[in-house]
C-alpha cells in the first residue's frame, strides 16, 4: 500500500527517487536498497575521499547516538571489524526503526479504522438524532390532537349528560302522571267492581225512569219531527250551509283586505310616481337626468297600466304587475334617494375641498342674487313705509298734498265718470221709453175717445135696431166697424197699421156683446200689449206679428172675443 | 259599595238566571228562588236529598237540581210552581248532570261513565250515547246551541261524535288523532272544533263541522304540554297555554302559529305595567289591646289590600313545583279573551286564582280567589 511508503520514505529522511514512490514493494524489500539506487551511493564515496567519508560516517554515526568505534584511517586502510560493527548497528537501527515503523503503520491503520469507524457511528447517530426528533414532534403533535379530542369528548359527554339529566326529568315527570292516572283508572276498576258485586248481590234492581206531571212544549214552540232519511239529508245540509257560510263570509273579508291592500298599494305607487317625477327642473345638471327622465315616462306609462289593473283585479297576471310595478317604482325610488344622498355628500366633499369651482360659484352668484333681491325688496318696503307715513301724517306742503290727493282721486273720478256715463245712458233709455209710454198713454186716451164714441154710436145703432128700421142699419154698422174690420181683412190692415192692431187688440178687449160694464185692462196688460214687460207664461218674446196674428186666429173663429183676454195671459 | 244581607247557601250553588231576574240559591235539600232586584223569595222548592249541582235552563224557565248519591234530578218550573220532574238513573248512577242548550233535554252521565242519557222533557224519547270520554272537557255545545260534540273511547282509540241537538241525531262520528284526548271545544262561530290531547303530549287538531281534518299543531314534544284553551270572541284567534309558561296563538287562516307569549320570572318589558297587592295590616301596640278597643274598632283585624304599581324590572315570586307531583302548578291554567278581541288574560303558576273571566263590554276583568275578588278597569283609549 503506497501511503505507508511515502510515510516511511519521509521519516526515514531518505531521498527516494519517485519511481521508488509508486512502486508497490514490501516492507522489507523496500528497505532494502534496490540496485539502482547504487549509483547514488557511488557517488558519495571514491577513492579519493575516503577519509572525508570516513569522518563524515563517524561524524553521522556519532550523532546518531551509536556507540561504534570510530573509524579510524590508518595508513589509509579501513580496518572491517568497526565497519561491520558499524553496519550491524545500523542495521540494528534500521530494524528497529522499521519495527517502530511498522508499529506505527499499524497503529496508523487502527486509527484510521477507528476514525472511519466513529465517522459511520457519527453519521448514523445524526441519522438517529433527526429521525427521533421528527418523531418526537409528531408525538407532539399527535398528543395535541388527542388532548384536543379528549377535550370535545368531554364537551360532548357533558352535554349528553345534560340532556340525559332532562330527559330523565321529562321521564319522571311522565312516570308520575302516568302513574296518577293508573292510580285513579284502578280506583275506578275497582270501584267498579265492588258495584258490579253489589249488583249481583243485590236482588232488587232499580230501573232508570223518569216522573214528569206533564209533557212541556219545545223551546222553539215547533212540533217535534220524525226521525226519517230526509231528516237526515236536511241536517246535513244545515251544517254544510253553516259551513259554506262561514267560509264565504272569510272569503268576503279577505277579498276586502285585499282589495283595500291593493288600494294602498296603488297609492303608493302613485305617490313614488309622483315623488319621483316633479324631481326634474330642481335636480342640478346631471348625466343622471336621462335616467330621471326614463324614470318619469315610465311612470307615466305605468299610470296607464293603473286604469288597466283596476278592471281586472281578481287576475293574477294584474296582480304579479302591480306588484311588479311596485317594487320598480321603490326600486327607483331608492335608487333615486341614493343618487341625492351622493349628491348631498358630494356638494359637501366640494365645500370642504374646494374642487369643482363650477357648481359652487353657481350657488355663490345665486345666492348673491337672492342677496340683493331682497335687498331691493328691502328698501323697497322701507320706501313704501316712509310714503304710507307721510300720507298718513298731515302734509307739509299744500300743492303737493293737493296733487297726492288728486292722484288719489283721479282713479275714483275715472270710475265715476264711467259710472255717470252708463247713468246718462241709462236716463237716456228711460227717457225714451217713458216718451214711448207718454205717446202710448196719449193714444190711448185718444182712442179710447173715439173707442167711447164708437161705443155710443154702436149702442144706438143697437138701439135702432131694435126697431123695424132694420136695412138702414147695416150700413152704418159696417162704418163702425172699421176699427173692428181687422177679422175680415186681417192681414191687409196688419201690414199697414201695425199699432192700429194693436189699438184695436185693446178695442177688441173691451168688445163683448152683453152689456157689460167697460173692464179697464190692468197695467200690467197694457206693459205686456206695448210689449214692455215680457209675456208670462212664454220663456221667450215672440214677434208682435206672430202675437197678433194668434190673436187674430182666435178672435177670426168667432166674435165672441172674451177669449182673447185669457189667451194673451195663455201661452201661445 | 252596599252590600245585602247574608244568605245561606250549600256547595257554593248560587247562580243568576240567564235573564237576570232571578237568584238561585241552594240550602241543602232546598232551592230558592228570589227576585234578584228585591231579593224577595219568589219560590220554594224542597228535593229529595242535598242538591250536588243546580243549573238554570237557557230560557231562564226551568232549573234542574242533581242529587249524585242517589242517582237523582229533580226539575223545577218557574212557571208553574206545582210542575214537577224526576229522572230516576237507577242503579247506574249518577256523576254530572246538565241541560241542553235549548233547555228541553238534560244530559246526564252515569257513574264510571258508561254511557250519558238523553232525557226530553218534551217527548217520552230517551237516547243514550256510548263510551262517553272522562276528561277534562269531553262534551262541548256550539254558541247557537245546535251541534254537540262529544268525545268517546273505544278500544284504546278516541272517537269524536257530533250530535244534532234538534233530535239527537249522529251527524258525524269520526276517530281523533290524539293519543288521549283532554278536551274539545267548539270555535265561536261553530265552525271548527279543536281538540287537544292530554298533557303527556303536545297536540291540538282543528277538525271542520263536517269532520275532515283541517289542521294540527304542536309546539314541542316530550315535556308536559297542554294546559289549557281558549278562543278569540270572533273566531279568528285560538290561543294555547302550556306547561313551558307560554301562550302561543295560532290564527285561522293557516292555522300557524303568529306570536307566542311568554311569563318570565323577571318582567323588563318597557310597556308591561305591573300591579302587586299590598296588605297594610295596621300595627296594633300592646297596650292598645282592651275589650273596648276590639268591639268598637272593626278595622283592628281587618287587613285592607292596596294595588300599586311596582318599578320595572319587577320580580315575580316563583314558587317551583314538586317534580314528583303530577299534575305539576305551573304553566297557564287559564285563559281569557276580552268580548272586544281587544286583549288575552293569562294566568301562569301556582297565583292563588280560581277564575278570571271579562266583563262582557270588555272593559273590565274580574279576578276571584279564595277569599277576594278584584276587579281591574282597562283604560281603553279613545279611538279617533
Amino acid at each position: 500500500c503506497p501511503p505507508p511508503l511515502l510515510t516511511l520514505s519521509h521519516i526515514s529522511g531518505i531521498s527516494m527517487s519517485p519511481s521508488r514512490q509508486n512502486s508497490r514493494h514490501s516492507l522489507h524489500s523496500t528497505t532494502a536498497l534496490p540496485k539502482t539506487s547504487y549509483s547514488v551511493l557511488s557517488a558519495f564515496c571514491t577513492e579519493g575521499n575516503i577519509s572525508q567519508c570516513i569522518a563524515y560516517i563517524n561524524q553521522e554515526v556519532c550523532s546518531l547516538g551509536l556507540t561504534g568505534a570510530s573509524l579510524e584511517s590508518k595508513s589509509g586502510n579501513l580496518s572491517a571489524v568497526p565497519v561491520l560493527n558499524l553496519l550491524y548497528e545500523v542495521l540494528q537501527l534500521q530494524r528497529r526503526a522499521q519495527r517502530a515503523l511498522h508499529e506505527l503503520e499499524t497503529q496508523q491503520l487502527m486509527n484510521g479504522s477507528d476514525l472511519e469507524h466513529l465517522q459511520h457511528s457519527n453519521c448514523r447517530l445524526k441519522d438517529q438524532l433527526e429521525h427521533t426528533r421528527r418523531e418526537n414532534s409528531g408525538l407532539h403533535e399527535g398528543e395535541r390532537q388527542l388532548q384536543l379530542k379528549i377535550k370535545t369528548l368531554h364537551n360532548c359527554l357533558k352535554s349528553e349528560k345534560e340532556e340525559v339529566q332532562k330527559l330523565q326529568s321529562i321521564i319522571s315527570s311522565r312516570a308520575s302522571q302516568y302513574n296518577h292516572d293508573t292510580k285513579r283508572k284502578e280506583r275506578e276498576c275497582t270501584k267498579l267492581k265492588e258495584r258490579l258485586n253489589q249488583l249481583l248481590m243485590d236482588k232488587r234492581d232499580k230501573k232508570l225512569s223518569i216522573e214528569i206531571s206533564n209533557y212541556v212544549g219545545r223551546s222553539d214552540g215547533k212540533r217535534g219531527l220524525w226521525k226519517t232519511s230526509k231528516m237526515e239529508a236536511r241536517h246535513e245540509g244545515e251544517m254544510y250551509r253553516a259551513l259554506l257560510s262561514d267560509y264565504e263570509t272569510r272569503q268576503r273579508s279577505l277579498m276586502m283586505e285585499n282589495s283595500e291592500l291593493k288600494k294602498v298599494l296603488q297609492h303608493m305607487k302613485k305617490d313614488m310616481i309622483a315623488i319621483l317625477s316633479p324631481k326634474k327642473p330642481c335636480v342640478q345638471p346631471e348625466p343622471a337626468d336621462d335616467s330621471l327622465e326614463q324614470a318619469v315616462s315610465e311612470g307615466e306609462e305605468e299610470t296607464g297600466d293603473c286604469c288597466r289593473e283596476s278592471l281586472e283585479q281578481s287576475c293574477e297576471q294584474a296582480r304579479e304587475q302591480l306588484t311588479n310595478s311596485i317594487r320598480l317604482q321603490w326600486r327607483k325610488l331608492k335608487s333615486h334617494m341614493e343618487r341625492l344622498d351622493s349628491q348631498a355628500s358630494l356638494v359637501a366633499c366640494q365645500e370642504r375641498e374646494g374642487d369643482e369651482m363650477m357648481s359652487r360659484k353657481e350657488q355663490e352668484d345665486e345666492m348673491q342674487r337672492m342677496r340683493l333681491e331682497l335687498q331691493q325688496c328691502k328698501e323697497f318696503i322701507h320706501m313704501q313705509q316712509q310714503l304710507l307715513q307721510q300720507q298718513l301724517s298731515s302734509p307739509c306742503d299744500e300743492e303737493t298734498a293737493a296733487l297726492l290727493n288728486d292722484c288719489y282721486t283721479l282713479e275714483e273720478k275715472e270710475r265715476l265718470k264711467e259710472e255717470w256715463r252708463l247713468f246718462s245712458e241709462q236716463k237716456r233709455n228711460f227717457e225714451r221709453e217713458r216718451k214711448n209710454f207718454t205717446e202710448a198713454a196719449i193714444r190711448l186716451g185718444h182712442e179710447r175717445k173715439a173707442f167711447e164714441e164708437d161705443r155710443a154710436a154702436w149702442l144706438k145703432t143697437q138701439f135702432l135696431h131694435m126697431t123695424p128700421f132694420v136695412d138702414r142699419k147695416r150700413p152704418a154698422l159696417s162704418e163702425p166697424h172699421s176699427a173692428l174690420a181687422v177679422s175680415t181683412e186681417p192681414e191687409a190692415k196688419l201690414q199697414s197699421t201695425p199699432p192700429l192692431v194693436t189699438k184695436s187688440q185693446s178695442y177688441s178687449v173691451f168688445s163683448t156683446p152683453k152689456a157689460a160694464p167697460v173692464k179697464m185692462p190692468s197695467t200690467a196688460d197694457l206693459y205686456r200689449t206695448l210689449h214692455l214687460i215680457p209675456e208670462k207664461a212664454t220663456g221667450k218674446c215672440p214677434s208682435g206679428e206672430m202675437l197678433t196674428k194668434s190673436r187674430l186666429r182666435n178672435c177670426s173663429a168667432d166674435c165672441s172675443v172674451i177669449s182673447l183676454v185669457r189667451d194673451e195671459n195663455s201661452p201661445v | 259599595m252596599n252590600f245585602s244581607e247574608v244568605f245561606k247557601q250549600s256547595n257554593q250553588l248560587c247562580k243568576v238566571s240567564p235573564d237576570g231576574k232571578y237568584l238561585a240559591t241552594c240550602v241543602q235539600y232546598r232551592l230558592v228562588v228570589r227576585d234578584f232586584n228585591s231579593l224577595q223569595i219568589v219560590h220554594l222548592y224542597t228535593c229529595l236529598d242535598p242538591v250536588m249541582h243546580m243549573e238554570w235552563s237557557s230560557d231562564s224557565l226551568f232549573i234542574l237540581c242533581a242529587m249524585y248519591k242517589r242517582g237523582l234530578v229533580q226539575v223545577w218550573s218557574l212557571e208553574q210552581p206545582d210542575w214537577h220532574c224526576k229522572i230516576d238513573e237507577g242503579s247506574i248512577g249518577l256523576v254530572s248532570s246538565r241541560w241542553s242548550p235549548d233547555g228541553r233535554h238534560i244530559l246526564n252521565t252515569t257513574e264510571f261513565n258508561l254511557r250519558v242519557t238523553v232525557w226530553s222533557l218534551c217527548t217520552k224519547a230517551v237516547s243514550y250515547i256510548k263510551y262517553p270520554k272522562a276528561c277534562q272537557k269531553g262534551v262541548d255545545f256550539t254558541a247557537d246551541g245546535r251541534y254537540m260534540a262529544l268525545a268517546e273511547r273505544r278500544e284504546c282509540k278516541d272517537y269524536i261524535s257530533v250530535f244534532v241537538c234538534d233530535d239527537w241525531h249522529l251527524l258525524r262520528h269520526f276517530e281523533s288523532e290524539t293519543q288521549d284526548l283532554a278536551g274539545l271545544e267548539w270555535s265561536p262561530n261553530c265552525c271548527v272544533l279543536a281538540v287537544w290531547d292530554n298533557c303527556l303530549e303536545y297536540k291540538i287538531l282543528l277538525y271542520s263541522l263536517d269532520g275532515r281534518l283541517l289542521s294540527s299543531y304542536s309546539a314541542y314534544e316530550w315535556s308536559l304540554g297542554i294546559k289549557s284553551v281558549a278562543w278569540s270572541p270572533s273566531s279568528q284567534f285560538l290561543a294555547v297555554g302550556s306547561y313551558d309558561e307560554k301562550v302561543r296563538i295560532l290564527n285561522h287562516i293557516t292555522w300557524k302559529k303568529i306570536t307566542e307569549f311568554e311569563h318570565p320570572a323577571t318582567i323588563i318589558n318597557t310597556k308591561a305595567v305591573v300591579f302587586k297587592e299590598v296588605e297594610k295590616r295596621p300595627v296594633v301596640g300592646s297596650e292598645d289591646l282592651s275589650i273596648h278597643q276590639l268591639t268598637v274598632d272593626n278595622s283592628l283585624f281587618s287587613t285592607q289590600s292596596k294595588y300599586e304599581i311596582t318599578q320595572l324590572p319587577a320580580q315575580v315570586p316563583v314558587i317551583k313545583p314538586d317534580p314528583d307531583r303530577a299534575n305539576p302548578k305551573i304553566g297557564i291554567s287559564a285563559l281569557a279573551f276580552s268580548a272586544d278581541n281587544r286583549f288575552l288574560a293569562t294566568k301562569n303558576g301556582s297565583f292563588q286564582v280560581q277564575s278570571l273571566f271579562w266583563h262582557c263590554s270588555g272593559s273590565s276583568l274580574v279576578l276571584l280567589s279564595k277569599e277576594h275578588i278584584c276587579l281591574c278597569y282597562m283604560e281603553a283609549e279613545e279611538e279617533k
